[in-house]
C-alpha cells in the first residue's frame, strides 16, 4: 500500500471544517456585538477570564482555535493552487507551519491565563 | 522527430479568472474563499486570547479595537462567508456520511436538517452563555 500522509492532513481539515461550520458564525455575531458597542456580559474581561479560567473552557478554546486554523491552512492551499500558484510543496509547508504556530501561541496564552 | 507545424495549444483561460465563466465554478470558489474569512477571524480570537492572557487593560483596548469601522465591516463580511461555509458544509454531509439502517440509506434531507438543528442549538447555546439574552 502507498504510504501518504493525506489521512494526517485531512483528518483536522475536516474536524475543523465541522467545528467552524457549527460555531464561527455565532461567534462572530458575539464579537460583532461587542465591536457595535454592546459587549455581552460573557465578553467583558470578568465574563472571559472567568470562563477562560477553567481548564475545560481552555481545552475548548485550544481546540477551536487550532481545529479553525488547520481547516484554512489546508484549504487556502487547495485555493493558491486554484488561482494558478502550482509551488503545491512550498504553500503546504507555509500555510501548515502558520497553522501550528498559531495552535502553540493559542496553547502560551491559554496557559498564561 | 516530425516537425510539427501546428501552432501549440494556447489555454486561453486565465489562472486567476477562469472561474468568472460559470455560475458553478463561482460557488465553488466563493465556498473556498470562505477559509480567507474564517482564517482572519481566527487570528482575532487568538490576539483575543493574547490580550485577556496580558490583564485587564490589555484586554479592553483589544475590545476597544473591535469598535473600528474595519473591524465592523470584516465582522460583517466573515459572517456573510462564515455561514455560506456552514450551508455548503452542512449540504455536503450525506455525502461524507451516509448512514445505513437495514436496507435503507437515511434521507439526505433527515441528516442536512439535524446538522441545521444541531447548528440553531450550538447558536442558542453560545449567545445564552455569552449572557446576550
Amino acid at each position: 500500500m502507498a504510504k501518504s500522509n493525506k489521512p494526517i492532513v485531512w483528518g483536522p481539515f475536516a474536524a475543523g471544517g465541522t467545528v467552524t461550520a457549527f460555531v464561527t458564525p455565532v461567534l462572530i455575531l458575539l464579537t460583532l456585538l461587542a465591536a457595535l458597542g454592546h459587549v455581552p456580559d460573557g465578553l467583558t474581561y470578568e465574563g472571559m477570564h472567568g470562563f477562560a479560567s477553567h481548564w475545560l473552557a481552555k481545552l475548548a478554546i485550544f481546540a477551536v482555535i487550532t481545529l479553525s486554523l488547520w481547516s484554512s491552512a489546508h484549504r487556502l492551499r487547495s485555493t493558491f493552487f486554484d488561482f494558478g500558484l502550482r509551488r503545491d510543496k512550498q504553500i503546504a509547508t507555509i500555510v501548515y507551519f502558520m497553522a501550528i504556530i498559531g495552535a502553540l501561541a493559542s496553547l502560551m496564552f491559554l496557559y498564561c491565563i | 522527430m516530425a516537425k510539427v507545424n501546428s501552432k501549440p495549444y494556447q489555454r486561453e483561460i486565465s489562472n486567476t479568472r477562469w472561474y468568472w465563466r460559470n455560475e458553478t465554478y463561482m460557488r465553488y470558489i466563493a465556498r473556498e474563499l470562505t477559509c480567507v474569512f474564517i482564517g482572519i477571524y481566527t487570528v482575532v480570537l487568538l490576539v483575543g486570547i493574547w490580550r485577556l492572557s496580558q490583564g485587564q487593560v490589555a484586554y479592553e483596548t483589544f475590545l476597544q479595537a473591535l469598535r473600528s469601522p474595519m473591524s465592523i465591516v470584516f465582522h460583517l463580511v466573515a459572517l456573510a462567508f462564515s455561514v455560506y461555509h456552514s450551508v455548503t458544509w452542512f449540504n455536503l454531509t450525506p455525502k461524507a456520511l451516509p448512514i445505513q439502517i437495514g436496507e435503507q440509506f437515511v434521507a439526505d434531507r433527515v441528516i442536512i436538517g439535524a446538522h441545521y438543528l444541531g447548528w440553531a442549538v450550538v447558536s442558542v447555546v453560545f449567545i445564552f452563555l455569552a449572557g446576550v439574552f
